[in-house]
């Protein structure tokens, strides 16, 4: 029986995925032997698996051939260190099992719109600059008071929905008006961190936040393609972020 | 690196202000030749010439030109900034998109007052 057919079955009746071959196309670079990126087929059985989620696969992969290359650590949908694009669609292969995936092949590649630097190894370095530009800290020019900064329930619960960002990059990634303007346009990710700072009512920096963000680019060039709402992996919404950080822009410049 | 280049307000607020409410007049005055047009179908010339010699249809033409020009160059440069990393062949689209709306300005205008 094929892996596609199982799929649609319930999860319940494990042992039936025993003995399925797994059929993968993995984009490989390694750009000191490689003249130019390709795809390689790897076909697997899925009793050398010790799990059903993807990164389980690539682990399965790399004991058979170790030169592949990609990044990980928790495996459990935490660090945001193994994004990449897979059968098409930015997430998490530590947390997507091989078991929801429609296609017979599935396929793998690299985050979008950054530079390779080996396999499915992004260089993040544009991401992090953005992420920067959102001054992701707190600021408060108050003087420190002697115990903590209270915030009553309400305050708070306006951080649920932004401060559980993972930095998987897969949001922005996906974005096409950071794969044309990564370097102006900060990108979902960094502008959900620039609005979880800016509705945070212990941060006095408000003001200043905001008028960073008036220029035509760093973040009135989302057109609300909501690709980063679809693909991220912590359920979260940039998109939204975005609409309340317009409004806060426009009301403080009109 | 994508300069600043020719933008017209240097202000993302202003830019997207200017494409709403432009996006608005453009809307109102459509729907308004729309239910003209129904209003006096078949068409005459003297009731065409009687609706533009009315100086507020005038002047709602002209908003609407202006909505035009600007509506356009936002949305042109928008484009032209994603998808154009040439400095050059970027700087001549956009010359060539001002002078055009331009030009379809300042020809309306003459229609309209001209007349
Ligand atoms: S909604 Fe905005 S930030 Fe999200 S993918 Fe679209 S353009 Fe990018
Ligand atoms: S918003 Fe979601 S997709 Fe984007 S970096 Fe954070 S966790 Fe990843
Ligand atoms: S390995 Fe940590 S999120 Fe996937």
């Amino acid at each position: 029986m094929e892996v596609n057919s199982a799929a649609t079955e319930t999860h319940t009746s494990s042992d039936e995925f025993v003995n399925k071959q797994l059929k993968l196309s993995i984009y490989r670079y390694n750009p000191e032997f490689d003249k130019a990126p390709y795809m390689q087929d790897y076909e697997i059985d899925t009793v050398e698996l010790h799990g059903v989620m993807l990164l389980d696969v690539l682990e399965a992969l790399k004991v058979h051939d170790p030169s592949l290359t990609f990044r990980r650590s928790c495996s459990e949908g935490v660090c945001g260190s193994d994004g990449m694009n897979i059968n098409g669609q930015n997430g998490l292969a530590c947390i997507t099992s091989y078991l929801d995936l429609e296609s017979r092949k599935i396929v793998l590649r690299p985050l979008p719109g950054l530079p390779v630097i080996r396999d499915l190894v992004v260089d993040m370095s544009q991401f992090y600059k953005q992420y920067e530009k959102a001054q992701p800290y707190l600021q408060n020019n108050e003087p420190t008071p002697e115990k903590e900064r209270l915030q009553t329930i309400e305050e708070r619960k306006k951080l649920d929905g932004l401060y559980e960002c993972i930095l998987c990059a897969c949001c922005t990634t996906s974005c096409p008006s950071f794969w044309w303007n990564p370097d102006l346009f900060l990108g979902p990710a960094a502008l959900l961190w620039a609005y979880r700072f800016v509705v945070d009512s212990r941060d006095t920096e408000k003001k200043e936040r905001l008028a960073q963000l008036e220029d035509p680019f760093s973040l009135f060039r989302c057109r609300g393609i909501m690709n980063c709402v679809s693909v991220c992996p912590k359920k979260l919404n940039p998109t939204k972020a975005i609409g309340h950080l317009r409004k806060e822009v426009l009301a403080k410049g009109l | 690196m994508v300069g600043k280049n020719l933008s017209l307000t240097q202000s993302g607020v202003r830019d997207w202000l200017i494409q709403r409410i432009t996006a608005v007049i453009l809307a109102l005055y459509l729907t308004f030749i729309v239910v003209f047009l129904a209003l006096h179908s078949p068409l005459t010339y003297t009731a065409w010439s009687a609706f533009f010699g009315i100086t507020a249809v005038r002047i709602f033409t002209c908003l609407a030109l202006l909505s035009v020009v600007y509506h356009t160059w936002v949305g042109m440069w928008t484009i032209f900034t994603d998808y154009l990393k040439c400095p050059v062949s970027r700087t001549f689209f956009q010359v060539a998109t001002i002078l055009a709306l331009l030009s379809n300005l300042v020809w309306g205008i003459l229609i309209i007052i001209g007349r």
